[in-house]
């Protein structure tokens, strides 16, 4: 225990001026003692920040609760922030740089596939360990990179369940962003609708920068579906939900969707286009766990911002403190201690148990299918304990082939 | 006026200025030795833009061709390496084959412009929505179905895991962050050298000329057309290689190389070093790109904002940009003080 | 079927006239590129939200956006663009500087969020379909749009001034008009109507910080293959590109439709390097 009183306060007020300025935590926070270092490399401006901003936040404040907790292995912890400005150039620079330069001992970020396939070379070639905080496509197979987040058949397996067999929703028609996620994700809803006895209907996919969504409003009206699927992403495909609601709307044919809630669309779309959207998620700010409810409020205190908090900042906050507790008990940070201690650390946060699954480095936790309410938020339906990452596990064995560092695409 | 920051120095290039370029080469040499490779792997990165800064500076300021969509090649060459190189398992040909293919793109394309008799506002306008359909085109090939050879576009996402070059005198592994770093250093300076020897041609002149008055040229008996086909395509080769050399840089490519952001970003390059200089452009993107990458890890909340004012404030202050601004006090400064002279 | 298709052309039609119009005029009237536009409309979206959010009808709130996003036009004119006259890419780039600025602005100030406001205009169904009571109001909106322009600028002395302005501004300062104030006026009124454009897409898409960027790319091809007759143009490459977008993305996918736009573009720029209206000497 190396903390006096007064480096307690300095981090403390480190947080305070957090809320307006990044850089000021790094320089505030504990500078004696030889500090771990964590870089965290976000996208603060561009248009990726819908998912970013929040996930800096709760990424300053798990690094600013285990410094005032007494640090990490006895030792202050520093982190430091670069802005990647959406735009994967600056990921390979600051990558590089937080190993050369700045001398980090874990890399935290990146928000969409591409920047993490930018970054996980680089790591590759310093012998770091990578947190990669974030929902995708599933599938990548590397010691040195580890994801929190939830991948595909983690998170449509349940969903299908409920809404299939459950609702009794058969015909689906399904509607996906037009890249890696958005593809994989149809995949897997197309295989577990029909493994569930369901139909698929048809199978569209959407530019990210698609606003107009009459055209496909009218086609999902001619194939009179039962439920709508949606993979959509981003700041452009909220419109969709916005035009649905104007035309079908949800009471004629049911919404169901994966990536919802992501960007804080529930937060923002009215209530009339937020009430009865099905989704599965890992997190929720209304579950109704004493976990999830010190969360928000902490995190509304930290942040000074009361509005949703949302998954991607849970996200943030569970990748740190789930390399926290693996380097607990690797008790090092050294990347290749910290690789070697992965599998079966466990983290109680604020969605449920996350349990690190060393087979793949993802992690196995509860899946909560919620519904969109009036308040802008969700009301939890139902959780699913415990799933396992299934498809990445299915392709991916890092016990068997530790050199591997491929991403997979999942077969079908 | 100093003959460098002109458009107009079709002189060649006196002693003073082989020493420079000699000097800078020597200091490209030493400073691996005594900076650390993020730095290298930064100054690498503006070497590669500097050369599409310098392919558009060029083509417009020599030859009086705005092109917004350099990116075309930029993009087109970064692809064609990655697909090359992913599907041969070889990078030396594959570097040759990616600046082969968008030139001869460069050559349709220009043809297909300046034979058409396509001008001002609206060829730049035509290449730039020749790179939004590049860009839309590439952006929509996420499924498995868009394959070549055995390599997957990726759309969106695009192509990661691109093979860093290998030279056979290096044992076949790949180059290293300081390799590239005299790979792409090397390039700029050849490039930059080699156009402003062009410059002192035959060529250099008449595509000068044709910028000042075409009729005239034509005139004269000059096939003004073939000229300005010319410069376009040889613009168009820069643009390439900055594009492989982005490839090998990053070991990445993806749809930005061809998107709005990343046309209008090369026309800030070129406007804020100056236009009409060919060191300028070079200029603008090495202080363009530190200033991003600088305000990226000092946390000034939102980057764009910055840049905004930056670049509102040299088209009122500075439209020439930088360099002959400079160029122009430093002139003025040395007539006075010669006239001074001459006046005791 | 026929009637669905007729109606996507039609909207697809209307949301290019309603989003191109405001740079169409200021381009050609006034040959200056505005590539600020998109963030015009999307500050006429945000001052439309916190109307709304105020208590505001809808319609007003939309008029108060027009008002606010012209008058800051008019700021912005009499800041930077009145020392650009004459110089194309200069104003390409000044503008494009003010765009990164409004973004950033932006950002900061609302956060990275959309947002919305609570319309309800309801559905109407036809041969079992149904179809958003509020795109109508879009279509008649951006009819009304040109409409009122055409008016103005054939009917009313204002619109001779302006038009004899920039027909020969020499001529139009020797007869006593004054120059600046004209000059002011149409950049003014060109922003208000993207601001009005802003405003009415926000039932639609929100308001947010990345909303300009999804529609300049298309503003600007819309204008520059209209050529230098500001209505006219609009109207005929609208027509054009709607009806093929429209048409495409309903039978094929909404890529193909954008891409087709996309080349139908660059051939007409082929065919007419100056533009559908490149030959017309006079008209509006």
């Amino acid at each position: 225990m190396t903390l006096s009183r007064r480096q307690f306060f300095r981090t403390a007020s480190g947080a305070v001026a957090f809320a307006s300025s990044y850089g000021v935590l790094a320089k505030a926070g504990l500078a004696q003692g030889n500090p771990i270092k964590v870089a965290n490399i976000l996208d603060a401006t561009g248009g990726l920040n819908i998912y970013c901003l929040k996930q800096i936040k709760a990424t300053a404040m798990a690094i600013d609760e285990i410094n005032k907790a007494g640090g990490l292995l006895g030792r202050p912890v520093e982190l430091i922030f670069y802005d990647s400005q959406s735009n994967n150039q600056f990921n390979s620079q600051y990558a590089t740089q937080a190993f050369v330069r700045d001398k980090v001992d874990v890399l935290i970020g990146g928000v969409t596939s591409s920047s993490r396939e930018v970054m996980r070379p680089i790591v590759q070639r310093f012998k770091g360990f990578y947190v990669y905080n974030a929902l995708y496509e599933g599938g990548v197979c590397d010691r040195r990179h580890m994801c929190p987040g939830l991948v595909p058949a983690q998170q449509v397996a349940p969903l299908v369940d409920y809404v299939v067999n459950e609702k009794g929703l058969k015909k689906g028609y399904i509607l996906a962003a037009d890249y890696n996620y958005g593809q994989i994700t149809a995949k897997w809803m197309q295989k577990f609708i029909r493994e569930k006895g369901g139909e698929d209907l048809a199978v569209e996919f959407f530019p990210l920068d698609v606003t107009n969504f009459a055209p496909v409003i009218s086609r999902i009206q001619s194939a009179k579906p039962d439920v709508v699927w949606s993979a959509l992403v981003g700041d452009a495909h909220m419109s969709f939900f916005r035009q649905y609601q104007a035309t079908v709307g949800k009471d004629n044919i049911p919404l169901a969707a994966t990536t919802y809630g992501l960007g804080r669309e529930n937060a923002t779309l009215t209530p009339d286009e937020n009430e009865g959207i099905m989704i599965a998620t890992s997190f929720i700010d209304a579950l109704p766990t004493e976990a999830a409810k010190s969360f928000v409020e902490r995190f509304k205190a930290f942040s000074g911002e009361d509005e949703y908090v949302g998954e991607y900042a849970e996200y943030g906050y569970r990748g740190t403190m789930l390399w926290a507790e693996i380097v607990k008990k690797a008790n090092s940070v050294a990347p290749d201690d910290v690789m070697a201690a992965v599998d079966g650390v466990t983290f109680d946060g604020a969605g449920g148990r996350y349990t690190m699954d060393g087979q793949t480095n993802h992690v196995i936790m509860d899946v909560h299918i919620a519904v969109g309410n009036r308040e802008g938020s969700f009301d939890l339906l139902k959780s699913f304990s415990q799933q396992p990452p299934a498809d990445t596990q299915a392709v991916c064995n890092l016990f068997e082939n530790p050199n591997d560092t491929k991403q997979y695409e999942p077969e079908l | 006026m100093i003959p460098e920051f002109s458009a107009t120095a079709a002189r060649p290039p006196k002693a003073w200025w082989w020493g420079v370029i000699a000097l800078i080469a020597l200091a490209m040499v030493m400073l691996p030795y005594y900076v650390d490779i993020a730095l290298q792997l930064d100054l690498s990165i503006i070497f590669v833009f500097a050369l599409l800064a310098l392919s558009m500076g060029f083509l417009w300021g020599y030859a009086g061709i705005l092109s917004f969509g350099q990116t075309i090649f930029f993009g087109l060459g970064g692809y064609a390496y990655a697909v090359l190189a992913l599907n041969t398992g070889m990078t030396g040909l594959p570097f040759l084959g990616a600046l082969l293919i968008p030139v001869a793109f460069s050559a349709l394309l220009g043809y297909f412009m300046i034979y058409g008799r396509i001008s001002d506002i609206y060829l730049s306008v035509t290449t730039l929505v020749v790179t939004l359909i590049f860009e839309k085109s590439i952006r929509s090939t996420s499924g498995p179905e868009y394959v070549i050879g055995s390599v997957r576009l990726n759309g969106q996402n695009g192509i990661p895991g691109v093979p860093g070059l290998t030279l056979p005198w290096l044992d076949g592994a790949p180059l290293s962050i300081e390799g590239v770093f005299y790979l792409t250093a090397g390039a700029m300076l050849l490039v930059y050298v080699a156009l402003r020897l062009l410059l002192t041609t035959r060529f250099g002149r008449v595509i000068v000329g044709i910028r000042e008055n075409e009729r005239r040229m034509e005139l004269l008996g000059y096939d003004t057309r073939l000229y300005k086909l010319g410069a376009f395509v040889l613009a168009g080769g820069i643009a390439a290689l900055s594009g492989v050399l982005y490839a090998l840089w990053g070991n990445f490519v993806a749809p930005e190389m061809f998107n709005l952001n990343q046309a209008a970003q090369v026309v800030i390059w070129v406007i804020v070093g100056g236009r009409s200089t060919l060191i300028g452009p070079i200029f603008g993107t090495g202080i363009v790109q530190y200033t991003s990458n600088w305000l990226g890890t000092v946390g000034v909340g939102q980057v764009t904002l910055v840049l905004g004012i930056v670049l509102m404030v040299f088209v009122l202050v500075f439209p020439r940009g930088l360099l002959p601004t400079i160029g122009d006090a430093f002139g003025y400064v040395r007539r006075r003080v010669a006239g001074r002279g001459a006046a005791r | 079927m026929i009637a669905t298709t007729l109606y996507l052309i039609i909207y697809s039609i209307s949301l290019l006239m309603l989003v191109s119009l405001g740079l169409a005029i200021i381009f050609g009237m006034m040959k200056v590129i505005n590539l600020a536009h998109g963030e015009f409309m999307m500050l006429g979206a945000y001052a439309c939200v916190l109307c709304v959010n105020a208590g505001a009808p809808l319609w007003l709130a939309f008029a108060a956006a027009a008002l606010a996003v012209g008058l800051f036009g008019i700021v912005v004119e009499r800041l930077i663009i009145r020392f650009l006259y004459g110089r194309i890419v200069d104003t390409l780039l000044a503008t494009w500087g003010l765009s990164l600025f409004l973004v950033g602005l932006v950002t900061t100030v609302f956060g990275p969020q959309a947002w919305s406001i609570s319309a309800r205009f309801g559905n109407v169904s036809f041969g079992g379909m149904n179809f958003s009571a509020y795109t109508f109001v879009l279509i008649a909106i951006s009819i009304g749009m040109v409409v009122v322009t055409w008016l103005i600028a054939r009917l009313t002395t204002v619109g001779l001034i302006v038009r004899g302005t920039m027909q020969d501004a020499t001529v139009a300062s020797g007869l006593g008009v004054n120059r600046n104030l004209v000059y002011m006026g149409t950049f003014g009124y060109g922003a208000a109507l993207a601001g009005l454009a802003g405003a009415v897409l926000v039932p639609i898409t929100g308001a947010s910080p990345s909303l300009g960027l999804f529609f300049v790319a298309k503003a600007f091809i819309n204008v520059i293959i209209g050529g230098h007759l500001p209505l006219i143009g609009t109207i005929a490459a609208s027509s054009l590109f709607g009806t093929i977008d429209g048409f495409v993305s309903y039978v094929w996918s909404s890529v193909v439709g954008e891409v087709s736009v996309l080349i139908v573009a660059v051939i007409l720029l082929r065919l007419l390097p100056l533009g559908i209206t490149g030959r017309l000497r006079s008209g509006l």
